[in-house]
């Protein structure tokens, strides 16, 4: 600002230290640790020796039969785990999409007194563990929990749906889990969102329809686009649905990675490995996504 | 002379608020129609009304005959140009005025066509590219003029778009909105607080308050010949003061001033009784007491305002009512001193009676 006191400037770069310390410490850190860790020897206890080995990736990717004495060839157990996982978080994050933008859209055009209260409860299941929030969904959803039950007396079913240990449990879950994930940044974009923009699009002759379309969607989307992100990333890698509400088909990455670092049966370089490819992928559609932004944004 | 627009005993309510009490206009086609008036006084509701944005309450408005007064803002063929623009923020200036004929369904080639040759006609062809964010705000007010005027609507309707301006500008655009009415011969619907644009731009004005309208007429009459104490005040400076009227002869009114003073001044209009004067400041010119003649009113001069091409001179006349009177900056004015006793001489139709 003109006129303002500069004195402190000389100081900024040193200011910036604290920040630097945080991000070197909680995120640059761990993320070379888990690399270095890829590349290290199982113990077999846990923990790893200090002889570095592709070992971990050859085991994601390499299927050398039960002995190791077969010709190599693409493993694909793993290959899967990984696909269900994208299947799931992009189901995820679409449901969370269509259910969290109404919602979004609904609280952010109530009156400024109300948009609070409608938030508050938002988020209030929020403030329970997510892991007690899992459990008393299988609850809920077991053969002899109060959905079955209600299912059957109203005679809408005979028997009770099996609904634990499928995808569709584990869907629910991460739905569940994720879905203010969405709402909260499409709130914020559309709570800016200046409405004179749709009445001038009505007022050019544009329907309703089109006006979502080619105005209201296009604004706010920096919101959608932050709320799918929030959504994908934990989505995919989410272990507790998953463990508690699927079984052994409906394995995902969080589950695997969480195994391999469990009790004495775990193995460290392998689920380092595995993160490390997970965070790739993530980091690889992260990256698509913000060339095609750019691209659009020079345009 | 067609009739554009016919509004017609139109009420709008908002809960427990009535925003018109029973509107009715006439707005003739081909003309630069003004809605002026404080703020909350409705002329943006109308507008609204209009364009479809709110819906009338009771009434009818109607676009050359036809009853749109429960149409979809889409379905109207009138455009609007927002207070502050409501440009689309991620569309380029073209694709923004190109938007409505799109909508229209359009061909890309005819809709670049047209939307460049409004682009020539607001002067910013060279931005054709740019995002509005790019834009000062005076050629985002221009953006916005093109996009409403590109489809071609029978009516515009444009509110208060100059008052994010600055001085300059606001200025400058009264004279290149006059001058673009003509030339496309749309009429144009303008809603503003400023009476200086209403005077300078509009064929006709309404003057409105309270959710009524006051007053309709040119410029000249609304100024000359306010109807009521509200437009005379409204509009322009006035010194009102609280008259008796004696007796009405002839289309002239014999009245006393607070002060005592007797006064003769033409009136069709009033019956005997308490009314208000209203007395232009620049329609009185002063003279030094001692050539006071019977006919002119003694006052003490407070304070000198310079204004630049005016000088405002603050008097209080014998009875201590305080009056104004504005004086040409020319060269040969005598400017009085504070203190000074002078006398003010009314011209002949310097002074109205008003009905209320």
């Amino acid at each position: 600002m003109a006129g303002g006191d500069d004195s402190w400037r000389p100081l900024a770069p040193r200011l910036l230290i604290p920040t630097w310390v945080v991000i070197g410490l909680f995120s640059l850190l761990p993320v070379i640790l888990m690399a270095v860790y890829s590349f290290l020897t199982k113990e077999f206890r846990g923990g790893v020796i200090w002889d570095f080995t592709l070992a971990a990736y050859d085991q994601f990717f390499i299927d050398r039969g039960l002995f190791g004495d077969e010709p190599a060839r693409l493993e694909w157990t793993y290959i899967n785990i990984f696909g269900r996982s994208l299947l799931q978080a992009a189901i995820c994050t679409a449901l969370c999409l269509v259910v969290g933008f109404p919602t979004a859209w609904f609280i952010a055009t109530r009156p400024a007194r109300t948009r609070a209260v409608w938030l508050f409860l938002i988020t209030i299941p929020y403030w329970v563990n997510l892991l007690i929030r899992t459990v008393s969904l299988k609850f809920l959803i077991r053969d002899n929990g109060p959905l079955n039950e209600a299912l059957m007396s109203i005679g809408l079913t005979s028997g009770p749906l099996p609904l634990v240990n499928t995808n569709l449990a584990v869907q629910l879950g991460l739905f569940y889990s994720y879905l203010p994930f969405m709402v909260l940044p499409i709130y914020a974009a559309v709570e800016r969102y200046n409405f004179a923009l749709s009445e001038a699009a009505a007022d050019l002759y544009a329907s309703r329809w089109t006006t979502l379309r080619e105005i209201v969607l296009p604004v706010v989307k920096p919101g959608i686009i932050a709320g799918c992100i929030l959504v994908f990333v934990p989505a995919l890698g989410a272990f507790l649905a998953p463990d508690l509400l699927g079984g052994a088909k409906t394995f995902m990455i969080g589950s695997l990675i969480e195994e391999q670092f469990k009790g004495s049966q775990g193995n460290w370089p392998f689920g380092a490995a595995v993160s490390m490819i997970l965070l790739t992928l993530v980091l690889i559609a992260l990256i698509f996504y913000a060339r095609t932004a750019a691209r659009e944004g020079a345009r | 002379m067609t009739t554009a627009i016919d509004i017609r005993s139109v009420v709008k309510t908002f809960g427990e608020f009535t925003a018109l009490h029973g509107v009715s206009l006439d707005i003739a086609d081909n003309a630069f129609f003004t809605l002026l008036g404080p703020s909350g006084c409705g002329k943006t509701t109308l507008l609204r009304l209009i364009a479809g944005f709110e819906a009338v309450t009771a009434g009818e408005i109607r676009l050359f005959g036809e009853d749109i007064a429960r149409l979809e803002p889409n379905r109207r063929p009138v455009n609007t140009v927002f207070q502050h623009y409501a440009l689309f923020p991620h569309m380029s200036v073209i694709d923004n005025v190109a938007f409505g004929l799109k909508m229209q369904g359009l061909d890309l080639s005819g809709r670049r066509a047209r939307a460049g040759k409004m682009l020539e006609m607001v002067h910013l062809s060279a931005f054709a590219d740019r995002l509005p964010s790019q834009l000062s705000g005076g050629q985002q007010q221009r953006v916005a003029l093109a996009r409403a005027l590109a489809p071609a609507p029978k009516v515009l309707l444009l509110d208060e778009p100059l008052s994010a301006l600055d001085l300059k500008l606001r200025q400058a655009m009264r004279v290149e909105l006059k001058q673009l009415q003509e030339d496309t011969g749309i009429t144009f619907i303008f809603v503003t607080h400023d009476q200086e644009e209403a005077l300078t731009m509009s064929d006709r004005i309404a003057v409105m308050s309270a959710g009524q309208v006051q007053q309709i007429g040119t410029a000249q009459e609304i100024y000359e010949a306010p109807s009521n104490r509200f437009v005379a005040d409204f509009i322009g400076e006035t010194n009102l003061l609280e008259v008796d009227v004696h007796q009405v002869h002839e289309g002239r009114a014999t009245l006393t001033l607070p002060g005592g003073h007797r006064l003769s001044c033409p009136s069709a209009l009033v019956a005997p009784g308490r009314h208000s004067l209203s007395i232009r400041p620049e329609r009185v010119t002063i003279s030094d007491s001692a050539e006071l003649s019977a006919a002119d009113l003694s006052a003490t001069v407070e304070r000198v305002v310079y204004l630049g091409s005016d000088l405002q001179v603050l008097t209080r006349l014998a009875d201590d009512t305080a009056f104004t009177i504005r004086l040409q900056n020319a060269a040969r004015t005598e400017v009085p001193s504070p203190g000074a006793q002078i006398g003010l001489h009314l011209e002949e139709g310097a002074a109205r009676l008003l009905a209320d």
